[in-house]
């Protein structure tokens, strides 16, 4: 059970959320330039940390707005909740971003280039 | 492909003056119950064993009872983290079925069903076994078309399936409104009846005296902490108790994979999630057949002490909590109260959680990995207790050979950078 802080409506039950996995993840721009092995890693790994994990939620049963939160998935505690398109702010959240292996995947590598 | 079940000749009794009959019963009964002897020993962890078995469930002992028993492994540690059996072995709701859609999951259930036929017999154990049958509803003339065509596929893998009609499942469950007035109306059904299910902490027991008896260490509140790996092989395990050589390395963490390949160097493609039961008090018995329902979703069955075991499902977001929603029981329990309205009054004495890692095709990994001697056996999601016997089976083979029979093959890490998925979803059993 989650206490989650709606940016917009405030404190509600989990049950009114809907989750929509992980944040951050960027589809490649020219899916064909990568590999078998890289497109694999890009669809089928998700992050699946016993730790703290960057994850967007929509308030679906109440203002149906996107955003995302950093939770720590063993204990639940929510750290952090901050707006799409943005990064976390406190150090640790920030830190989970920055860390992550997808920010070397060849899919994110490849989002960014052609993205500019 | 024919395997080899048991090594077990007649007079090859590996339990010798321990063996569970009627007249060790009789014997300790008259001396007061005082002279039982523990079903496993506690051994230190010796410095090296070739086999090292990570997780202590019921596919980690049946990995190293079948690694003892049929392939001749001498040395063999199973390295549990807490006590055995107390992750997801005994948090299931102990259902066993082999009525699955695709030929690859038919094979690897309906192997590990043959083995649970003969397995208290095999193990000198009673696992309470009990095929009761397993009821599968459909809520829908779609739904009940899909389970015409399912029951098909299954008996063309030669299982036992039949399409029931709502007269016959009133007959076969008379407590369950099957009235056209539910919100959801029961419209048809189908059942395996060698289906059931088998006390789960037993399976553990069983499995871990029958591997003791034949040497397998069985080491209890020793978590491993890392791999030792030198130039790509594992060559042992790192944990709270020491360092442990081994030649081989088998993992089987239901729940904690992705902790473990993350401390071997890889990634897996499972997300762990909680999954919930509960059960009621108990009371006399009303039910004598496991009902499952995938369109309200809900499945039900009657222990053998008289409570009802009620499965509910998985939540949607990633946890290691080992608890989930309320929301998830509540939307159960609805089911459950709508179906079986006598239900209604009942109250739960317990639920829990159990983390359930689960694979982007609903369906379990049974590989070797990047690192040389490492091997997984995992992302059973929702429903592996069924397929423990069936699992330990072809894993130790796979660990034995370093080669996949062809029941494991299908399974291996590689089908996701292949393509050659095996899609469960929602495919058998309720959808979580």
């Amino acid at each position: 059970m989650l206490l989650i802080d709606c940016p917009w409506c405030g404190p509600r039950d989990d049950a009114e959320f809907h989750y929509g996995g992980e944040a951050h993840t960027l589809r490649p721009a020219d899916p064909s330039a990568l590999s078998d092995e890289e497109f694999a890693e890009y669809l089928f790994l998700q992050q699946n940390p016993r730790g703290l994990h960057l994850e967007r939620w929509c308030h679906s049963d109440g203002c149906r707005r996107w955003f995302n939160m950093v939770r720590d998935t063993a204990t639940n505690r929510i750290l952090e909740i901050y707006p799409m398109g943005e990064l976390p702010r406190s150090r640790a959240g920030l830190a989970a971003w920055r860390d992550n292996w997808r920010r070397n995947s060849a899919a994110e590598l490849n989002a960014r280039n052609r993205g500019g | 492909m024919r395997l080899p079940m048991s090594n077990r000749k007649r007079g090859d009794d590996i339990f010798g003056s321990r063996r569970y009959s009627l007249f060790s019963l009789a014997r300790n009964a008259v001396a007061g119950h005082r002279n039982w002897t523990p079903a496993w020993r506690s051994p230190e962890p010796a410095e090296e064993y070739d086999v090292i078995v990570v997780g202590g469930g019921g596919h980690g002992l049946a990995t190293a009872y079948y690694l003892a028993s049929l392939h001749g492994v001498r040395r063999i540690a199973v390295l549990e983290k807490s006590w055995i059996g107390g992750g997801n072995t005994g948090r299931n709701t102990t259902i066993i079925r082999s009525n699955y859609l695709w030929d690859e999951s038919a094979a690897i259930y309906e192997h590990a069903m043959k083995l649970w036929e003969g397995l208290s017999q095999e193990l000198n154990f009673n696992l309470m076994f009990s095929q009761r049958g397993v009821l599968t509803l459909a809520h829908s003339e779609h739904e009940l078309r899909e389970m015409r065509r399912r029951v098909e596929a299954i008996r063309l893998n030669g299982i036992d399936s039949d399409v029931l009609t709502p007269d016959e499942i009133r007959r076969l469950v008379p407590i369950m409104d099957t009235s056209p007035n539910l919100r959801y109306p029961v419209m048809g059904g189908f059942i395996q009846r060698r289906g059931g299910t088998a006390r789960h902490d037993a399976v553990a027991w069983g499995y871990a005296r029958a591997a003791d008896a034949r040497g397998v260490d069985i080491i209890q509140n020793c978590a491993v902490t890392g791999f030792r790996i030198d130039q790509g092989t594992v060559r042992g395990v790192e944990t709270t108790r020491g360092p442990i050589r081994a030649s081989k390395v088998a993992c089987v963490v239901a729940g904690h994979a992705g902790v473990l390949a993350e401390l071997a160097g890889f990634r897996l493609p499972v997300t762990s999630r909680p999954l919930q039961a509960l059960v009621s008090e108990p009371i006399k018995p009303i039910l004598d057949v496991v009902i499952m329902s995938n369109a309200v979703h809900m499945y039900v069955s009657q222990s053998d002490k008289g409570e009802m075991v009620l499965g509910a499902g998985a939540d949607s977001y990633n946890s290691y909590t080992q608890r989930g929603s309320m929301t998830v029981i509540e939307g159960m329990l609805a089911a459950a109260v709508e179906l079986f309205p006598c239900l209604s009054r009942l109250s739960m004495l317990r639920s829990w959680g159990g983390i359930v890692d689960t694979c982007p095709d609903a369906s379990p990994i049974i590989s070797r990995t990047p690192v040389r001697n490492l091997y997984f056996n995992c992302g059973w999601g929702t429903g592996g207790f069924k397929a423990t016997p069936g699992s330990g089976h072809v894993f130790a083979d796979l660990v034995a050979r370093d080669e996949p029979n062809a029941i494991a093959a299908p399974f291996s890490l590689d089908r996701f950078v292949g393509g050659y998925l095996i899609d469960e979803h929602g495919a058998a059993g309720v959808a979580h």
